[in-house]
């Protein structure tokens, strides 16, 4: 199974799909001193790189203290970056490894290296949803069992805050890998390479990942409509 | 087997799309599946309400709060940024 080389395998110079500024400029920007945009990716990228110190350290406070070093770290590497990966990427590899030696120190190991195996295999929708082999039609979806439209009304927004609370509380009990990868792209936006390149999967494994997770995640608001409230998880 | 099963769109089953629509939203199909995948959530309603709803997740994840640095703490980065590389840095 091939895996992606983490160490400074060139990728593509694209940037998210978040807005940030072309990288050549952004470093260019940086370099030259320009304070604003330092502080627009402080700003940008802190929330994201909170969530991966807080894989390797145990708790909120180290993972500020790790984020706050790496952010130093770039400042004073900034010369060094040669552009052979994305500015994120590279920061990426700088806050892993202020993350790994945090972490040794506080005798945490590094979660994804001690997972077991994630259930991945079986399907992520509930087969009796499905006609059976033998049917004129056969594993198009039962009458029962076919997706209903989501309500769009004008209480939209406070729907919105309720999936909020579902997606959180669902996304805390998604296997850890699917939960990283899920969270690394569609709360903080990196790109399918980037999170490949950083967590050392196959670009397969790494959509393996995230097909689960997102199956599951789209499960439970269904069964939050279906059911026409919140279900409540504690 | 029936004519309608080999028509765009009915070689694919609902089961085997709610598998792919993770390579399908991803680019990671080929252009052949890609258009074969097209063409079933033309016919098919179930599963176009079903790729919606994912495209429905992704946003609502992208709407969770997030924690982040406070920003004091962001003020001092922003500060050291000044001190170490700003025009007026003594480097």
């Amino acid at each position: 199974m091939p895996t992606a080389d983490s160490k400074g395998h060139p990728l593509s110079s694209r940037m998210g799909d978040d807005g940030q500024p072309a990288d050549a400029s952004l470093v260019e920007r940086l370099r030259t001193g320009d304070a604003d945009a330092f502080a627009e990716i402080v700003r940008a990228w802190s929330p994201m790189m909170l969530h991966v110190a807080r894989m390797y350290v145990s708790t909120d406070a180290s993972a500020q203290e790790v984020v706050q070093e790496a952010w130093l770290a770039i400042i004073q590497g900034l010369d060094k970056f040669e552009g052979r990966s994305t500015l994120r990427t590279w920061m990426l590899a700088i806050l892993g490894n202020i993350g790994r030696s945090r972490g040794v120190r506080e005798a945490r190991t590094v979660p994804l290296s001690s997972l077991g195996p994630d259930e991945e295999g079986g399907p992520t929708v509930d087969p009796d949803r499905f006609r059976g082999p033998d049917d004129k039609w056969p594993r198009n979806w039962t009458p029962l069992g076919k997706p209903r439209p989501w309500p769009r009304s004008p209480e939209e927004e406070i729907m919105a805050a309720e999936n909020r609370t579902q997606l959180q509380n669902g996304l805390a009990e998604l296997p850890e890998r699917q939960r990283t990868v899920v969270t690394l792209r569609d709360i903080h936006g990196l790109s399918s390479d980037e999170v490949s390149s950083f967590l050392g999967l196959s670009a397969g494994n790494q959509r393996v990942l995230l097909h689960r997770g997102r199956s599951r995640l789209r499960g439970l608001l269904e069964m939050h409509y279906a059911a026409g409230e919140p279900v409540m998880r504690t | 087997m029936n004519d309608e099963q080999r028509t765009p769109g009915m070689t694919v089953h609902c089961q085997e799309i709610v598998e792919l629509v993770t390579d399908y939203l991803e680019g990671a199909l080929d252009p052949d599946m890609t258009a074969e995948v097209e063409a079933h959530l033309q016919l098919c309603d179930g599963c176009d309400i079903y790729v919606e709803q994912i495209r429905t997740t992704i946003r609502a994840l992208g709407k969770v709060p997030v924690a982040t640095l406070s920003e004091k703490a962001q003020a001092e980065l922003v500060r050291a940024f000044r001190d170490m590389r700003g025009p007026t840095a003594t480097a």
